[in-house]
Order: C-alpha cells, then sequence, then structure tokens
C-alpha cells in the first residue's frame, strides 16, 4: 500500500478542508474538521479500503496521519 | 405471601443467554423461581450461564437463529412458555456513507427478522399459552434518540419497537402482553470490538445523571417486572430504563 493514496482517501473525508492541506506529516486533530464522527469514518475507510480494523484506540494513540496508515500497514 | 413478582411455575424462553444482558435475565429468572430454556450461539458460554443459575431443571439449546437448521430445532425442543425474552442482538458502528445492503442486513436479520419470526413460529406452533408475556429488548436507540454511526442499530431497534405494537394488539385476544424495555449504555460486551474507544465511553458515560451506565441486572429486574403478573395490566409498552441519559 502506498502512503499517498492513504492520505487521499484520509483527505477524501473531509467536506471543508482542501485535500492539498493535508499530508503523511498532518497532525489529524489540528484539522478544523476533525471530530469523533471523523475518527469513525476513518476507520470504516480503512475497512473498507483495506480489509483492516482500526479501533477507536488506534486512533486515539496516532497523531499524524502516517502513524494511522503504519498501523494499517502492519495489519495488511 | 403472595409476591406479584414471583416467577414459580412460568416456563421462559430467553434468548441471547450466553452473555450481557441475555445472561443476567437468565440468573435473575431463575432466582425467583423460573423455569428457564436459555438459547445463545456459543455452547461454552451458555452452558456458563446455566452453572451461575438457581435449580436444576432448565435447559439450555444451542443456536445461531439464522440458521434454519438450529432456529427449527429449536422450536421443535420448546416445550410450551409462559414468557419470551429476546436478547440476541448486536451493534455495528458505521458512519451513514459506510453502511450498505448486506450491513443494514446482517444486523435486521439478528436484531429484527430473528425475534420477530421465532415470535410467529412458536405461536404457530401452539408453543406461548394463554396469559403469557413477550419482552423485546430494545434500546433508547430509535424511539428516544441514536448516536453517532449508529443509524443501523437504531433502524433495528424502532421496528422492533414498531412490531410490538402490533404484535401486541393483535395477541391481546389471547391474553398474551407484549412489551419492549428501551435500555441506555449498559455495561455488557457490546462495544467490545473497540471500534468507540475507551476515551470515548469515559466521555459518554458523564452525559448520564445517574453517574454510571447500566449493570445488567438493572435491565433484568424491569424484565421480570413484565414477565411476571405485577404487569397484567401492561401491554404495547416501551419502558425506558437510561439512568436519566434522554432527559436532557
Amino acid at each position: 500500500m502506498d502512503i499517498n493514496s492513504f492520505v487521499e482517501k484520509f483527505a477524501a473525508q473531509f467536506d471543508e478542508t482542501d485535500a492539498s492541506e493535508v499530508n503523511a506529516e498532518t497532525k489529524f486533530r489540528d484539522i478544523d474538521e476533525w471530530s469523533s464522527l471523523m475518527a469513525l469514518s476513518i476507520i470504516a475507510m480503512v475497512d473498507e479500503e483495506y480489509k483492516v480494523g482500526l479501533k477507536g484506540d488506534d486512533i486515539h494513540n496516532s497523531q499524524t496521519i502516517e502513524d494511522i496508515f503504519n498501523i494499517v500497514k502492519s495489519r495488511l | 405471601m403472595n409476591n406479584p413478582f414471583s416467577l414459580e411455575s412460568k416456563t421462559i424462553l430467553i434468548t441471547g443467554a450466553s452473555s450481557g444482558i441475555g445472561r443476567a435475565i437468565a440468573i435473575e429468572c431463575s432466582k425467583l423461581g423460573a423455569n428457564l430454556i436459555i438459547t445463545g450461539r456459543n455452547e461454552q458460554r451458555l452452558s456458563e450461564t446455566l452453572s451461575l443459575m438457581n435449580g436444576e431443571s432448565h435447559k439450555a439449546i444451542i443456536a445461531d437463529l439464522n440458521n434454519e437448521d438450529h432456529f427449527n430445532n429449536l422450536i421443535e425442543r420448546t416445550t410450551p412458555i409462559n414468557g419470551l425474552v429476546h436478547c440476541a442482538g448486536f451493534v455495528n458502528t458505521l458512519p451513514f456513507q459506510f453502511i450498505n445492503r448486506k450491513t443494514i442486513s446482517s444486523i435486521m436479520d439478528v436484531n429484527f427478522f430473528a425475534p420477530t419470526l421465532l415470535s410467529v413460529q412458536l405461536l404457530k406452533k401452539k408453543k406461548i399459552e394463554k396469559d403469557s408475556s413477550i419482552v423485546f429488548i430494545s434500546s433508547i436507540s430509535g424511539k428516544y434518540c441514536t448516536y453517532i454511526a449508529n443509524s443501523m442499530y437504531t433502524a433495528s431497534k424502532s421496528a422492533v419497537d414498531g412490531i410490538v405494537k402490533g404484535m401486541a394488539l393483535d395477541l391481546a385476544p389471547k391474553n398474551i402482553r407484549v412489551n419492549t424495555v428501551n435500555p441506555g449504555m449498559v455495561d455488557t460486551k457490546i462495544y467490545s470490538k473497540g471500534t468507540i474507544s475507551r476515551e470515548q465511553l469515559a466521555e459518554d458515560v458523564k452525559k448520564y445523571p445517574l453517574k454510571r451506565y447500566g449493570k445488567p441486572e438493572d435491565i433484568a429486574y424491569a424484565v421480570i417486572y413484565l414477565l411476571s403478573d405485577a404487569s397484567s395490566w401492561v401491554t404495547g409498552s416501551n419502558l425506558l430504563i437510561d439512568g436519566g441519559y434522554t432527559l436532557q
């Protein structure tokens, strides 16, 4: 799996945030639109696209999008 | 002394009895003298429930209610009952735009179709006696509120609340009463998959005026009321048990 397409899919969950503002190092909690519902959307996106089950705690313990990418990658 | 809440000489079938609310209902009903038929999918956990119950006359039947053979076997082996409690159910946390026919079907199968069709078949086979009580474990989700990413569960419980009204009216001539209990969050393993983080759950519990989630026994005592003769004039009702959650 590729970090760029992961970031793209991650960014696609947002409505107000321009994809160009989002990259692997982005601290996702700093994005204005971030919310607990958004966390659940990321979990659902990862399940749909990569067939990997993330837990709420995986998101909780991550800072950047790359952190989440690495967890997903390790479970593929 | 005559105790209107006693379940002596009542035979009661409980689904979803291998864990959580169903297990607590089985245990508490056994303490009040009921003869129980308990069912669930997991043999080991179901026999654990059996070992925690008072008395020796109870029966455990392993069944996945969405497996036709299991379903028919359960109907066949169920002796005439005076009470039926539908506890089997699950949650699937998915934001609305991620749901699809498959995810909707799987939750409707377990939370709505199985309890509904089990009731139908038990009635057709004359396994539900006159003056019986049927109780569905519904939820605050649906009738009272919902929760983020919980639309399918909410819909399934709304379907339950709806069909119970129709059942209650149609079964009234047999003096069979049909009710739901509608719990808020209860400490069970229903969220053990971990999609909702521990941090989110810790935040959520603060929204309960009585400052805690429910215990399975809190729900069991309400079900006992609805199964007992104490509720002889109660049918088609939804009993809210939520620690005050929906007040504000």
